[in-house]
């Protein structure tokens, strides 16, 4: 797994990822932070249900889509974290309702 | 190239012509499908995938009762489909809605649908005009501007892209010789047979089908037909994938199989389909959000424009020519809805040699020669 050339430091950021704490660099992305919380980052796909990590890095692939503050869909690796922010993997579909 | 010969070829690999092959495979026959190649403006890959009842045959109820033959053949062809090729198209007959964004759209659609049940011939098809509160009943998710709308029972989708890719497959299961990359420039009649020039060489058949979408055109005066087309050019927007909210199609607007949402009632005379008209974009999306105020909150994916196959009246044209015996010319907007009576029915009168008259006669092109001619389809 990944693991970071130095721990977040007093400015580190908070978010919650399905209800679990994770500590982040003030400046990573989204996915960046997934990738190195050490949580299964992997997303199931919309259609068949297999399991997807992050990839490209650079809003290519949408394979780091994930629902930020109740909305779904976002591309993790284009969103900075933000302290309080409030991350989860995406399960299949996006919900209409959010 | 191919000294082999064919009972019949159908020129045009889209899905009115692999219908039609796929159809006579299955009966047997030695079948090529002469197609173009990827760059063809195929409508068959931009279609909107309905299998549509409620508003066909306004000027002509045999139109009706044909569409509604189809929508009864559906699942046989998708099951049989499925049977033999392994692949899914993703049929289902739900009943579909044309919604109302106001009083004036919703007595205009009553209007029409009053006429076209008014006319002499005309089938029954279940079709009923609904306040707002009997749509709300069934699409819950209706936004405030929605004020009732026609919901027919027989109407329904598939996965379009699919199911040419069914046919595709069973046309290979079948032994059907699929020549891409041979658009037809002559057509010869020599010794009984068809002789057809392309650039890859001559193909040659004792029977032919023209099924080339709006280039029947030019095709059909080659062997004594008439086949007057009028395409237009209509625009599909597609959300990203959503779970499942909307059970029934709409006539502009549907959640396909794999949870997007396709949108698209453009009609414009332009014909390029390299190009978008951004502003009827903008029109199609406004009124997606007026029917369900959830969408707003979508991203739009993917748009595209595509050209219609569409006949001068806007009905099918099925005919045998005089002046060549075994020539027939095949021409339809409604290459999805109408593919099981093109698998089933036209294939197995082409298979015969002989169009059925009493099924198919009131689809004659001579109606375009007579003064007057037929009213326009509200396709």
């Amino acid at each position: 797994m990944f693991a970071r050339l130095s721990e977040p430091g007093p400015d580190a950021v908070r978010i919650v990822v399905d209800g679990q704490d994770v500590r982040a660099r003030r400046g990573d992305s989204v996915a960046a932070a997934l990738l190195a919380s050490g949580l299964d980052a992997r997303r199931e796909t919309a259609v068949s249900g297999a399991k997807r990590a992050p990839y490209c890095m650079m809003g290519v692939c949408f394979d780091c889509l994930v629902t930020i503050d109740g909305v779904g869909n976002r591309q993790g690796c284009l969103v900075p974290v933000e302290d309080g922010m409030r991350v989860e993997l995406q399960r299949g579909k996006r919900e209409t309702s959010r | 190239m191919t000294a082999k010969d064919y009972d019949v070829a159908v020129i045009g690999g889209g899905l009115l012509g692999s219908s039609i092959a796929w159809g006579l495979g299955k009966l047997g026959q030695r079948v090529a499908v002469l197609d173009e190649g990827d760059i063809a403006k195929r409508a068959s890959r931009a279609n909107f995938a309905l299998v549509w009842v409620q508003s066909k045959g306004l000027g002509m109820p045999d139109y009706m009762a044909w569409t509604m033959r189809a929508s009864q053949g559906w699942s046989r062809l998708a099951e049989e489909l499925r049977d033999h090729t392994g692949v899914d198209v993703s049929h289902s007959r739900p009943g579909g809605f044309h919604l109302a964004l106001s009083e004036r759209e919703l007595a205009q659609r009553a209007d029409m649908l009053r006429r076209l049940h008014n006319q002499p011939g005309a089938v029954e098809t279940g079709v009923e005009s609904l306040d707002r509160e009997q749509v709300r009943r069934m699409l819950p998710q209706i936004g405030p501007e929605v004020v009732g709308g026609a919901y027919c029972p027989h109407d329904g989708h598939v996965n379009s892209l699919r199911f040419l890719r069914a046919l595709h497959t069973g046309l290979k299961l079948f032994g059907v010789d699929y020549l891409p990359e041979r658009p037809v420039a002559a057509i010869a009649r020599a010794g009984g047979e068809f002789r057809l020039s392309t650039p890859r060489g001559e193909v040659r058949a004792k029977k032919i089908a023209l099924a080339a979408g709006n280039a029947n055109m030019d095709l059909a005066p080659m062997v004594g037909l008439d086949a007057p087309m009028a395409p237009t050019r209509g625009q599909i927007l597609v959300t990203e994938r959503v779970a499942p909210f909307l059970r029934h199609p709409l006539a502009t607007l549907r959640q396909t199989d794999e949870g997007t949402v396709m949108i698209g009632d453009s009609k414009e005379e332009a014909l390029d389909d390299r190009v978008q008209n951004i502003g009827v974009n903008a029109v199609m999306a406004d009124r997606a959000r007026r029917y369900f105020p959830m969408l707003g909150r979508l991203n739009i994916v993917r748009s595209w424009s595509g050209v219609r196959v569409m006949t001068r009246d806007g009905f099918p044209i099925y005919e045998e020519s005089k002046t060549h015996p075994g020539a027939f010319v095949a021409c339809c907007h409604s290459g999805v809805t109408l593919a099981p009576n093109h698998a089933y029915d036209i294939a197995a009168m082409i298979a015969q040699g002989a169009l059925d008259e009493g099924r198919v006669g009131a689809f004659s092109a001579r109606r375009f020669a007579a003064p007057g001619e037929a009213a326009k389809s509200h396709w």
